[in-house]
């Protein structure tokens, strides 16, 4: 969590934060240095920064292949994130997982899983594991539109309610799963109507804005502990192409005036706006934070690129747990 | 009647009570493990003395449970995830395979999956194409994974109790059929090490049969016969197929120059072809060309009309040592007529609990 000279601005610096660093990465990414799959999640800060605001240092999280955000919000290391990419030895999961597997169990991210709606039983597990131990902690389980059409959501909700778990599950709906619209995957299907079916409250916070979704995740996190699972589910859009770092509109599988209409409503303009009007909004402050978040990844780059790699021999002796 | 306290299944609930009993950690979840049958009686006593909070009945969603459990061990619960058959499990492959299995590794080695998947292998009485596949040389394909196969009651309380305290994820697959043997083990609690991949269950000189799980009852019924011929066999049971340990193989061959493999699934890209690759890539010399037994290369029919010939028997057993050998044809003829007489007592869609050993 962002620790602003005012706390009216912690969550639009904490939005300044993902979006800044997935930028800097874009831009640094043709060189080719980073020699993994990225999936940015510029567009999409406001989810993740509203619910890591909402939890307690000892909650849990489970993310999937978009997992920047996520990490950043709820605290990880930014340069375990960059060595990461750059596959090396002090990256997050010592180069081996990538950038779709970041995690820091320092702050209770304990997996990120590409395979859609991998993480969801991951979470629930971690969720019940709680349960049993009378902790009064959450899971948070983060996921996209198309993980709600695998098999696994299924069971995975039914168990959570089954067994009234304290598990936050957080639907990030950015209509598209690569290039293939929700309309093509999903119809006019009422996924409220399925959550609900199930015993599972169901919250929407207004799309895209982190005031309303911290608010909104505050009150999934008291029911949870109290009652048992919560789904909140958001729209939001992905300004760039699925995995890589470039813009795709180009090949116009999302209309013209989608994209116009999401680039409206970014999460950082929304609470910009917000702050003006209340007069809370510290254009100095902001901008400061803006340049140091942008040396920060910038020496983070540098100190990558000085890493070493993980030593191959060692490598082998990582099948098995001694 | 067997002993009715040293069955394979007593083992195997001596095994999960007295895991319990030393870490409140350690759960049994599954479909029916708090059912009137107990998973073959081997949850009744664990239920009886933990209750179902940690003896745990699930819904019927194996990949979502399989994840469930992975997420348990993240925060130190340690797991038993019981399949009735192995054949469900296929629906767990996503979340054993692609999570389980690499967790350890893709995480740098900072995490780690203590989970044991136990599966049964069913057999006869028409179970058909998909209630009786022996699947352990696919799930043996993965690295991060240990794959167990015990075939004596003694061999599954140690395996099984070493499996629960292992770091790793571990699948224990084990044959309905074996259930009803009895054969001696301690009621102290102890283990087998999942690195001592082979156990010598009879010395011999003349051939090297290595088999596992229920294989390994045919093999020792063929051993007993043979041994009425002079011809000596000897018995090596292959126990754990990951990680494969071969050195009691390599030893007993050196000694016997001969090795007949018997499979308790099917031929093509199966335990027996690992097992002769190993033999080649270590060059190691052999009499006579090694052979691999095991079920048609087709999935188990239902109807007893149909299946008749389909598993590996202690005849056909009995007929390849001899051929490997060069026993002489009239004596061949008598090891047949033995082999015969003995197939008449149990029909061949049941267990011939008449075996009594010794392991």
């Amino acid at each position: 969590m962002i620790k602003g000279k005012n706390i009216y601005m912690s969550n639009l610096l904490g939005l300044a934060r993902i979006r800044i660093i997935e930028e800097e990465i874009a831009k640094e990414y043709y060189k080719q240095e980073m020699r993994c799959p990225i999936h940015l999640s510029i567009g999409q800060e406001a989810v993740p920064v509203g619910v890591s605001k909402s939890l307690n240092f000892s909650d849990y999280i489970v993310s999937t292949h978009r997992c920047h955000a996520h990490y950043i919000a709820k605290g990880g290391s930014i340069q375990k994130l960059v060595s990461e990419l750059y596959g090396k030895e002090d990256g997050a999961c010592k180069g081996i997982g990538g950038s779709m597997h970041l995690y820091d169990k320092s702050i209770n991210h304990l997996s990120s899983i590409p395979i859609v709606a991998g993480s969801i039983p991951i979470g629930v597990g971690i969720g019940y594991a709680l349960k049993l131990k009378n902790k009064k902690n959450v899971s948070v389980v983060y996921f996209g539109d198309a993980a709600t059409e695998e098999g696994v959501f299924f069971e995975s909700l039914h168990f959570a309610a089954l067994k009234k778990l304290p598990v936050i599950f957080v639907c990030e709906d950015n209509k598209y799963s690569v290039y293939t619209s929700i309309n093509a995957r999903q119809g006019n299907r009422n996924l409220k109507k399925i959550v609900e079916s199930l015993n599972i409250k169901f919250i929407k916070p207004l799309n895209n804005n982190v005031h309303d979704i911290e608010k909104k995740a505050l009150q999934a996190r008291s029911y949870a502990i109290s009652k048992g699972p919560v789904f909140i589910y958001s729209n939001t859009y992905r300004y760039l192409e699925h995995c890589g770092p470039n813009n795709d509109d180009d090949l116009k599988y999302r209309p013209k005036e989608e994209i116009n209409y999401w680039l409206k409503k970014d999460p950082i303009s929304i609470e910009i706006q917000r702050l003006k009007k209340i007069k809370r909004f510290n254009s100095n402050e902001y901008l400061e934070f803006c340049n140091s978040v942008k040396q920060e990844i910038i020496t983070s780059f540098i100190n990558a690129k000085k890493s070493k790699p993980f030593s191959l021999l060692k490598l082998s002796k990582l099948e098995y747990a001694k | 009647m067997p002993n009715k306290n040293n069955l394979f299944t007593d083992a195997m609930s001596d095994a999960f009570v007295q895991s319990m009993q030393k870490d409140k950690n350690v759960l049994i979840m599954g479909e029916g493990v708090t059912d009137p049958k107990a998973i073959f009686n081997t949850t009744r006593q664990a239920l009886k003395k933990f209750g179902p909070q940690r003896v745990i009945e699930t819904p019927v969603s194996e990949n979502a449970m399989t994840g469930i459990q992975i997420g348990m061990s993240l925060l130190g619960k340690k797991a038993i995830f019981i399949h009735a058959r192995v054949d469900f499990s296929l629906l767990a492959f996503d979340q054993l395979i692609n999570n389980a299995s690499k967790w350890h590794f893709m995480y740098g080695g900072t995490m780690n999956i203590p989970i044991v998947i136990r599966l049964i292998i069913g057999r006869g009485w028409g179970q058909g194409p998909q209630h009786s596949q022996s699947l352990e040389s696919v799930f043996s394909h993965f690295p991060g994974l240990k794959v167990v196969v015990p075939s004596t009651a003694h061999d599954c309380k140690g395996l099984m109790i070493s499996s629960i305290f292992d770091k790793n994820p571990v699948v224990f697959i084990e044959h309905r059929w074996l259930h009803n043997y009895s054969s001696n083990y301690s009621k102290k609690f102890y283990k087998i090490s999942l690195n001592d991949s082979i156990g010598l269950k009879k010395k011999g000189k003349d051939l090297t049969i290595l088999s596992s799980s229920i294989m390994l009852i045919e093999s020792l019924k063929a051993e007993k016969i043979l041994k009425k011929f002079g011809i000596s066999l000897e018995i090596l049971d292959l126990r754990v197929l990951r990680p494969l340990n071969l050195k009691k193989l390599f030893t007993s061959l050196n000694k016997t120059k001969n090795l007949l493999f018997v499979d308790n699934g099917w031929k093509s890209f199966g335990v027996g072809s690992e097992i002769f690759a190993n033999i080649l890539e270590k060059k190691i010399n052999l009499k006579n060309a090694p052979v691999r037994l095991a079920c048609k290369d087709f999935p188990t029919p239902s109807s007893h009309y149909l299946n008749k010939d389909y598993y590996v028997t202690v005849k056909d057993i009995c007929v390849e040592a001899c051929k490997i050998l060069s026993v002489k044809k009239s004596t061949q003829k008598k090891i047949i007529t033995e082999c015969d007489k003995l197939l008449l007592k149990v029909p061949h869609d049941l267990p011939d609990l008449n075996f009594k050993g010794p392991f």
